[in-house]
């Protein structure tokens, strides 16, 4: 296939979609499913069936990935040919028959849509999830009449690899995985670096809990994400890829591999890419369960099939990654980020979002907030419109707490900073960090040492064991922390606690190690109060502890509750 | 082995064993035996014969060429790998943030409690295997676990437990219960 | 070979180019403590007791896994260092089961040696006291895994020097276990060449020759350097 080709395609399907009288787009991503998604699927397919032969072909089904709000799934969005769209929520195989028989009918359906202002839909910007929920994630024509590896097609046959990295570059993206590092100056560096062979990696080891954000795309559009790493490949001289998907993403990592091969069967992805001299093959990687596999070097050596353990940097990856060969590792949402910015250009991405941190992010809200589900917003929106323009406010009337950002490496942000706008910098000030987009909201029934606990545990469980501070810090802090949570900690633990918050945080080897303490010294930060009330009063504001245990040494103290010292009356 | 039965089938037909060795050699054919490919080799084991046995790895390390304790190393390094044999069914509870926050140790607790076992283990008559999970992802549907497989969202800890016993009677064959 | 020079504690030294910043600050007298880092093996960055402080790097850096580079400004010791190593060093007793007084290698140990010169003289943490086993069915040799610091000397001289790689370890994070083959006895392996290398390279008494009373055992490592010279600079032409 050709520029032309693939033009060629694009147009055919969308003249052939602009004919239809009514397009159901269905939500079929996970959490929709299990909602109930595939139940209205088959309403759907049989109400179509029992249509007259007229009606029948005017209609499309596609079953597409994430749209959003996924607590109010399953999701359901019809779309007329005068290109009216309409968004039904908590849709069931009764009312998709009332929903589709109205329009049908020509008469307004009695199941009310989501209105058109919605907040959740009206306040996002949409860049890397632009397709999500508009098309059917195992369709290559869908993507393709979207748009997809046109931006490949353009870059192959109209720009240097220098020109390319110096238009991301400009564009001012930042790594999407947490980290922040401006993508095109790793990019620039491969491209110089001297090598027989260089490798791209697509980071798609999301192991943040209360984060899903790289699932989305990898399963709602898959053929995004390639693009982006045949794109990078070719402006820094690499002709292997790898796409590492987390273990647990099983229907990611299927979809992917579909979307390679249905890529390469139309030459998209493989040699000679479009009728160029660019070659371009990209290979899967499923993990299989480790946390640390998320940072980079740990990354790599489970690619080349050993223990995940990090190494060292330097040397960084751009000089010596995968086979001690310079390789490119960016994050998947980084890799989504790429088609948009060549399309339109690096100043079109760099008028979203703030002076440090350009265009989009995308989140994944959830926690006790009535709208969860993924949204994408410009960088420098303030953490206030997230939780309540977007995500509604709190159900049942709950107070606001904190929102945790960056799971085990971030923090907990507490009410009197909502006004910060999220971005890399502002975030880093409160002690948080971006992480990869988990966004979780808690109310007054969440206690912040136990969730400071929670995270050290996960820590705890997920360190590699290759450095001490880590191995053995985590396991320390994690004492300490069950400690105070269960009344037996003293003044002395919480200064123990930080000291060793701060050796694990400087001396660790990689990632992991060095992040492991934020939640906690974050928490200590903010709400040190209630570490207090835990050691000194014996008491969990929140009541989430028991605290049913008691200091060692204060066993005098508290003789009376023990009735070994009680004296015979 | 050393016993035959009465009437020996005269068939070629492959033991079932045989037959999943079979399925092995086919992902490590495919990978060219590459050593690089030792996870994947591994998730196939897993897959075909539920759990990866000192047999099955001493396998894949000799295809692979690679020492026993790499291959060792590596399978227990990922949680996904396990060297017992599993239960009939599978309670995987997510973990995650957002599940915790919403309960998701209730969940556990009581699960534990009821089946009289610990997380991370499979109850003595082989029925339920009980993981806790670092977050499957599914943060809307919090708290949110999977029970062979199938994802059940918004879970409490009572009808967790009705699902997993409604579970369990179901493919429990009515002459096997015994008193 | 070129020579580069670099600022060590304020002094101008000389080192080899692409020398080990680890090695060139121990040319200059300089004590700095390391337990995993052996000279003829790789390095591995794990115990991280070598950290210094280097400019223009934004974090403090392990000495091992560095290259020495013109310019460079390197301090080794201060109140921060110190006060961290011997934190780590804490950490490392508190892991496991380190009682001297009943240990073969009771006085002729590097983790008692470096807990006296550090200073080490209390651990502020909880020791965590795990239940570990002792693997005695080799005829020659044994190990307390009680006692192993994790340092994976024996792993490495196993896989780079006598090349059977009958090591490695199992699970990961404080579960870590070095083992033997498919973590079988070590009487049992297949593999093992009873070379007795990982013996002498432990740092602590985990590994040790069979009939060793307390205080017995002593580590000799000094053959290792003399077989790498003597293969890799091919001094042992036939």
């Amino acid at each position: 296939m050709n520029s032309a080709d693939l033009q060629h395609l694009a147009e055919e399907e969308q003249q052939r979609q602009q004919q239809l009288n009514l397009r159901l787009f269905l939500c079929y991503s996970t959490p929709c499913l299990s909602a109930g998604a595939d139940l209205v699927k088959v309403a759907l397919d049989e109400l179509i069936a029992g249509l007259d032969e007229k009606q029948r072909p005017d209609l499309d089904i596609v079953a597409t990935g994430c749209m959003g709000p996924c607590s109010r799934g399953p999701l359901l969005r019809v779309v007329e040919r005068n290109g009216s769209e309409k968004i039904f929520e908590k849709v069931t195989p009764e009312s998709v028959r009332e929903i589709i028989g109205s329009f049908l009918a020509d008469r307004a359906p009695s199941v009310e849509p989501l209105p058109a202002d919605f907040a959740f839909f009206s306040r996002q910007t949409l860049i890397a999830l632009e397709n999500n929920g508009w098309v059917d994630p195992e369709q290559i024509v869908h993507s393709i009449a979207r748009g997809a590896y046109n931006s490949l097609a353009h870059v192959l046959h109209e720009m240097t690899s220098e020109q390319v990295c110096s238009e991301i570059t400009r564009s001012g993206l930042r790594g999407r995985g947490g980290g922040g590092y401006p993508a095109g100056v790793k990019w620039e560096l491969v491209r110089k670096a001297q090598a027989e062979r260089k490798f791209v990696v697509a980071n798609g080891d999301e192991g943040d809990p209360g984060a899903y954000m790289d699932r989305t795309i990898m399963e709602s559009d898959p053929h995004r994400v390639l693009e982006g790493m045949a794109i990078a490949g070719y402006a820094v001289g690499a002709e292997q890829g790898y796409i590492y998907v987390r273990g647990e993403y099983p229907l990611a990592a299927a979809r992917l591999a579909k979307a390679i091969k249905d890529a390469e069967r139309h030459g998209l992805l493989g040699s000679r890419v479009l009728d160029s001299s660019f070659n371009f093959r990209v290979d899967l990687r499923v993990g299989a369960g480790a946390f640390v596999c998320g940072e980079e070097t740990a990354l790599m050596t489970s690619i080349m099939g050993r223990r995940g353990q990090p190494v060292p940097r330097p040397p960084y990856p751009a000089q010596s990654g995968l086979w001690g060969l310079p390789t490119l590792i960016n994050n998947v949402e980084t890799f989504a980020s790429v088609a948009p910015i060549m399309r339109h250009g690096a100043e079109w991405f760099a008028g979203f979002g703030t002076e440090k941190s350009k265009g989009t992010k995308v989140f994944a809200l959830c926690g006790e907030v009535v709208n969860s589900g993924l949204i994408e917003v410009q960088m420098g929106t303030s953490l206030r419109d997230i939780v309540f323009e977007i995500g509604g406010g709190l159900p049942d009337g709950g107070t606001f707490k904190a929102a945790q950002t960056g799971g085990p490496s971030g923090g907990c942000i507490p009410a009197q900073h909502l006004d910060t706008p999220v971005d890399y910098e502002s975030l880093q000030a409160l002690g948080s960090i971006m992480g990869s987009g988990g966004l979780i909201v808690m109310n007054e029934t969440s206690c912040m040492p136990d969730v400071a606990k929670f995270f050290m545990d996960f820590c705890m469980d997920e360190s590699c064991g290759k450095c001490v501070p880590c191995r053995v810090g985590t396991v320390e802090m994690y004492e300490l922390l069950q400690r105070i949570t269960n009344g037996s900690a003293m003044d002395e633990d919480l200064q123990t606690l930080e000291e060793l918050c701060h050796v694990v945080q400087e001396t660790s080897l990689c990632g992991l190690g060095m992040t492991a303490p934020n939640p906690v010294l974050n928490t200590l930060q903010y709400f040190r109060d209630e570490y207090l009330a835990h050691i000194r009063d014996n008491q969990c504001p929140a009541g989430v502890c028991r605290l049913d245990q008691i200091p060692l040494l204060k066993l005098p103290e508290h003789a009376e509750q023990l009735a070994i010292f009680k004296e015979e009356p | 082995m050393t016993k035959t039965p009465p009437n020996p089938p005269v068939t070629n037909e492959k033991s079932p064993h045989e037959l999943k060795l079979q399925l092995l050699d086919k992902t490590l054919k495919k990978s060219q035996y590459q050593q690089d490919a030792l996870i994947e080799v591994l998730h196939t084991a897993q897959e075909t014969f539920g759990h990866l046995d000192e047999d099955i790895l001493d396998y894949v390390s000799i295809q692979l060429k690679l020492p026993p304790s790499w291959v060792y190393g590596v399978a227990t390094f990922y949680n996904f790998f396990s060297l017992e044999p599993q239960g009939d069914h599978v309670c995987v509870v997510c973990m995650g943030t957002a599940c915790y926050v919403k309960g998701a140790g209730d969940i556990v607790a009581r699960i534990e409690q009821e089946f009289d076992m610990k997380a991370g283990t499979t109850t003595t008559d082989n029925r339920l295997t009980l993981i806790s999970a670092r977050c499957l992802g599914n943060c809307s549907l919090a708290p949110m676990l999977t029970l062979d497989g199938s994802v059940l969202g918004k879970q409490t800890p009572d009808s967790t437990v009705a699902a997993v016993k409604e579970k369990i009677s179901s493919s429990s064959v009515v002459g096997e219960e015994t008193s | 070979m070129s020579v580069i020079t670099l600022t060590i504690n304020g002094e101008l030294v000389s080192a080899r180019s692409g020398q080990n910043l680890l090695e060139a600050i121990r040319d200059q007298g300089i004590k700095l403590p390391t337990l995993c880092y052996l000279d003829g093996l790789s390095t591995r960055g794990g115990c991280r007791l070598c950290l210094v402080d280097i400019s223009g790097y934004p974090r403090l850096q392990t000495a091992c896994t560095t290259t020495a580079t013109e310019g460079m400004v390197v301090v080794t010791h201060n109140e921060k260092i110190n006060r961290y190593r011997k934190m780590i060093l804490e950490l490392t007793f508190a892991e496991r089961n380190h009682t001297c007084a009943v240990c073969v290698s009771n006085e002729h140990c590097e983790l008692q040696t470096m807990a006296a010169e550090l200073g080490m003289d209390h651990v502020r943490y909880d020791y965590l006291n795990p239940q570990l086993g002792i693997d005695i069915s080799h005829e020659k040799y044994g190990v307390d895994h009680n006692r192993c610091i994790l340092c994976l000397r024996c792993v490495r001289v196993c896989d780079e020097v006598e090349g059977a790689h009958t090591l490695d370890v199992r699970h990961r994070g404080i579960n870590s276990r070095v083992i033997t083959d498919l973590n079988r006895l070590w009487g049992e392996s297949e593999s093992c060449t009873e070379c007795g290398k990982c013996v002498e390279v432990c740092p602590t008494g985990a590994l040790f020759d069979k009939g060793m009373s307390v205080g017995e055992m002593k580590k000799k490592t000094n053959f290792l350097r003399r077989i790498l010279d003597g293969r890799e600079k091919n001094q042992w032409n036939r």
